[in-house]
């Protein structure tokens, strides 16, 4: 499946819950007989009304109840279906992490978790709706694939992706609606494989999620002052693209890790930890949220308090010795 | 078709009789490690009429779609669901003792379909749920099959089972049947004192749940209690049984949820089980 540039902007305008539950997941259910889709009361906000209109019996909405939610999805893929359950990523990753943990991660359940308002979206919201550690949880279990979408384009290309793979998939959806477009034109999405979005020979951020856009912005910033920065979007958080992180170690004296999630354990971690076993491998920097809870408000004003806007990037390399 | 009648009953409460020797020999065989005694003891009779009667299944074709599906959530209950499956024919007797063998295949509460362990229980709260999403797959699919979830009556404690039965009732799963072991001890003590039940019956009927207590060490009240199903209902035995039954030493002590067992008190156990005092 393929997109046109103003499907594209389409699909950033319902944003990366929207064009997944509003859009992507109808096709789905089109090409796919044993699909099932399980909300917690969460269908109207993700925009799932057409779909559960359309495919009543591919749907399921058990009610704020995500513990029941994740064993209900796992006897359901027990019996052969390929099963895509939802609610806001700091509940589905946290509240029924045991769940998670025991049917999908131990016992292979095909279910696809898909976390929404990742990060702090859901910013005035505060700390309980945000989720900055989801990452962490969902990656130290083992058999989990866990993917971090950069835009609704690659939302829309995870869940397609997650669909037609046997296993469990914990896809991080964030951005509200009209959420930046990094991918302006269709591409190949390759699970676990980074992907260059800008060349440089300074040094190189990697980013992931919303924090895409952001360092991509960061990096403008930087080549006004004569740094030249490359920024990768590492999309797949497990496993970790290692041959790409090898080529980004011998190459650079200095990264910088970007995510709107906790530092402790998150996608910079993931790159840390591969690292460590590398002689002469660059420094890193960590950015994210650091390892405290913010003050709530908006987006930009919670993102301010830990260092991820795009300028706030672009100060922070720019002091770094090179 | 449940056969209820007083032969059949007979004739279970005499392979529950086999079930309690083989759980003392495990126990035996667990030494100084210990194991789940009383609460395997307290479900003997339903792992009889379930294994003995009530379920269907195939040990030359364990993964028959039309199997039914039985999930242990109180999966501490391996000395005598083990037994049980060997009774079956799923497990060479001689294995039964290897259950806490270093990387056995019986060890940790595995889930091997092949052999019957349909499921891998152990945490409480969370096997219930499994088996309403397994129960929703077989109704779409018009799978005759039934689902069968075993649970304790102090894992009643945790949220998650309410969430399950509030979902399993709005969904009309008359293809669900859940038995709660109620012999009134969890780890720490009673469950009226550790965190009050009662009145558990009314509990469930308000859920809107078919609800029916019986004796769970009357196989004859065991086989009635299966019977009696309302359509459009899911359906509850809470199987009132006492923790350690059979074993006069360990009957309801709650030490006796876990502990190991000496030679001595192996050759009383096996002698009262033989005797006959069981049932």
């Amino acid at each position: 499946m393929s997109y046109t540039s103003s499907e594209i902007r389409t699909l950033s305008r319902l944003g990366q819950r929207g064009a997944v539950f509003g859009n992507a997941m109808a096709a789905i259910a089109e090409r796919k007989d044993n699909l099932k889709l399980l909300t917690a009361d969460l269908a109207l906000l993700s925009g799932m009304t057409r779909y559960a209109a359309a495919y009543p019996d591919k749907f399921l909405n058990v009610g704020i109840a995500e513990q029941n939610m994740i064993g209900i999805a796992s006897g359901l893929a027990m019996e052969g279906y390929c099963v895509f359950a939802t609610t806001y990523a700091s509940f589905i990753a946290v509240r029924s992490l045991e769940q998670v943990r025991q049917h999908l991660s131990y016992l292979q359940c095909n279910v696809k978790l898909v976390g929404s308002s990742a990060g702090v979206v859901a910013a005035r919201s505060g700390v309980s709706h945000w989720a900055t550690e989801d990452l962490a949880f969902i990656r130290a279990l083992p058999n989990m694939t866990v993917l971090s979408a950069a835009d609704s384009l690659e939302a829309v290309k995870m869940a397609n992706y997650a669909a037609d793979t046997d296993g469990p998939v914990y896809i991080r959806l964030s951005g509200g609606l009209n959420c930046p477009i990094v991918y302006k034109e269709d591409y190949d999405f390759e699970p676990g494989k980074l992907i260059k979005l800008r060349d440089g020979k300074d040094a190189a951020i990697i980013a992931t999620g919303l924090m895409v856009s952001e360092s991509l912005k960061a990096a403008e910033l930087l080549a006004q002052s004569g740094i030249d920065c490359a920024v990768y979007n590492m999309h797949t958080i497990k496993p970790v693209d290692k041959d790409g992180l090898k080529e980004i170690f011998s190459a650079y004296k200095l990264i910088a890790t970007v995510e709107e999630h906790n530092i402790t354990g998150g996608m910079g971690s993931a790159v840390a930890e591969y690292k460590a076993g590398f002689a002469n491998a660059p420094r890193q920097i960590f950015i994210g949220f650091s390892d405290r809870f913010e003050r709530a408000g908006s987006q930009r004003y919670v993102w301010e308090q830990a260092g991820l806007t795009a300028e706030q990037i672009s100060e922070r390399i720019k002091g770094e010795p090179r | 078709m449940i056969d209820t009648s007083k032969e059949n009953a007979d004739r279970l409460t005499k392979m529950s009789k086999q079930i309690r020797l083989d759980a003392m020999d495990m126990a035996l065989a667990s030494g100084n490690n210990g194991s789940h005694l009383g609460g395997s003891l307290s479900c003997v009779e339903i792992m009889a009429v379930l294994y003995g009667e009530v379920l269907n299944f195939d040990v030359n074709d364990p993964l028959c779609e039309t199997r039914d599906r039985f999930i242990p959530s109180k999966n501490h209950c391996v000395l005598s669901h083990i037994p049980a499956l060997s009774i079956a024919g799923f497990i060479p007797r001689e294995e039964i003792t290897e259950f806490q063998k270093d990387g056995g295949r019986l060890t940790g509460y595995p889930m091997r379909k092949e052999i019957g362990l349909e499921y891998s229980g152990g945490s409480l709260g969370m096997a219930l749920s499994v088996g309403i999403g397994i129960a929703l797959a077989l109704r779409e699919k018009k799978n005759p099959a039934r689902v069968y979830v075993l649970m304790g009556d102090g894992e009643l404690n945790e949220g998650s089972v309410w969430e399950g039965i509030m979902s399993a009732a709005h969904y009309k799963l008359d293809n669900l049947t859940v038995i709660i072991d109620r012999n009134r001890l969890s780890y720490d003590g009673s469950t009226e004192d550790v965190m009050q039940l009662e009145s558990l019956y009314d509990k469930f009927l308000s859920f809107n749940w078919h609800t029916v207590c019986c004796n769970g060490h009357s196989t004859q009240a065991l086989l009635e209690a299966f019977s009696s199903r309302i359509e459009g209902k899911p359906q509850v035995l809470i199987a009132e049984t006492v923790k350690g039954k059979g074993v006069s030493f360990a009957e309801n002590l709650p030490e006796w949820h876990h502990h190991r067992i000496t030679k001595e008190q192996y050759e009383q156990a096996c002698a009262e089980i033989k005797g006959g005092a069981a049932n």
